[in-house]
């Protein structure tokens, strides 16, 4: 049922994606940077929480979940030491994406040649 | 030639896109990807015996290694381009991103090359991600109290 589930999800915020590509004068990079900025807006009251309980992976796989992950994390460390968690948790839970695509983009940029 | 007249020619020789038809491939391939998703967490946690957490951040992971060398095998750019945002949009989309940018500038040296631009597609989502995160963070500390 998860499956389904995350199918439908995912597929829609991509079909969303797709749709305000098409008919709007909007670069993709607008548009993932729309969808980071709407994945924070919506963990403001708890709602991208009880999306991922609903959706599972298909909720963490678009790039909502970054910003979803960004807050989480701040505000994870918000709770335990106070106002600067605000700060100092920011990357808690989403460094191992940056790092990984920083690390791999890196090691195999010297790997490979570009294709053109 | 006129202005006007400029514009008719310019939109009888522009392609048309099929909006129904990229709309219907985006939902599939960005669903597949969701399923995808789920299917790694579940995978990860069953043989490796670790949270849901911790699988979650191993898929992640796992599809920006994807991303990345898909994009350097130099097939990720064709798929791109057929399934639009049913890529974009997955966090393969901020991998590739990053990949082709390191690809593109690796020419310029390691320093002023890969170094200066790795983040010149995909430094937006990390900015505004951060920026935003941060403004709610305090309105939610603010409304909320935590």
């Amino acid at each position: 049922m998860i499956y389904l589930n995350s199918f439908i999800f995912c597929g829609l915020i991509c079909l969303i994606a797709q749709l305000i590509l098409d008919n709007t004068k909007l670069t993709p990079g607008h548009i993932t940077t729309l969808f980071v900025v709407l994945g924070a807006f919506l963990d403001v009251f708890g709602i991208y929480d009880k999306i991922i309980l609903w959706a599972g992976g298909g909720a963490m796989v678009p790039i909502t979940s970054f910003g979803h992950l960004l807050i989480h994390g701040a505000m994870a460390t918000t709770v335990e030491v106070g106002i600067m968690g605000l700060m100092s948790g920011m990357f808690n839970l989403t460094a191992s994406g940056i790092t990984a695509a920083i690390v791999f983009s890196f090691v195999l940029s010297l790997i490979f040649k570009p294709k053109d | 030639m006129d202005k006007n007249k400029y514009k008719n020619l310019v939109s009888k020789h522009t392609p048309k896109e099929n909006v129904l038809c990229n709309g219907l491939i985006a939902f599939g391939v960005g669903g597949l990807m969701g399923v995808l998703g789920q299917a790694l967490i579940d995978v990860y946690s069953y043989f490796l015996n670790i949270t849901t957490n911790d699988a979650a951040m191993l898929m992640i992971v796992t599809l920006v290694f994807l991303g990345c060398f898909l994009t350097c095998l130099g097939f990720f750019d064709k798929l791109v381009h057929f399934a639009r945002c049913g890529l974009i949009i997955p966090i393969t989309g901020f991998a590739h991103a990053m990949m082709s940018a390191a690809l593109e500038y690796r020419k310029e040296g390691f320093v002023t090359g890969i170094g200066a631009n790795m983040f010149k597609l995909a430094g937006s989502v990390i900015i505004f991600g951060v920026v935003s995160a941060y403004l709610f963070g305090l309105l939610r500390l603010i409304i909320m109290g935590g």
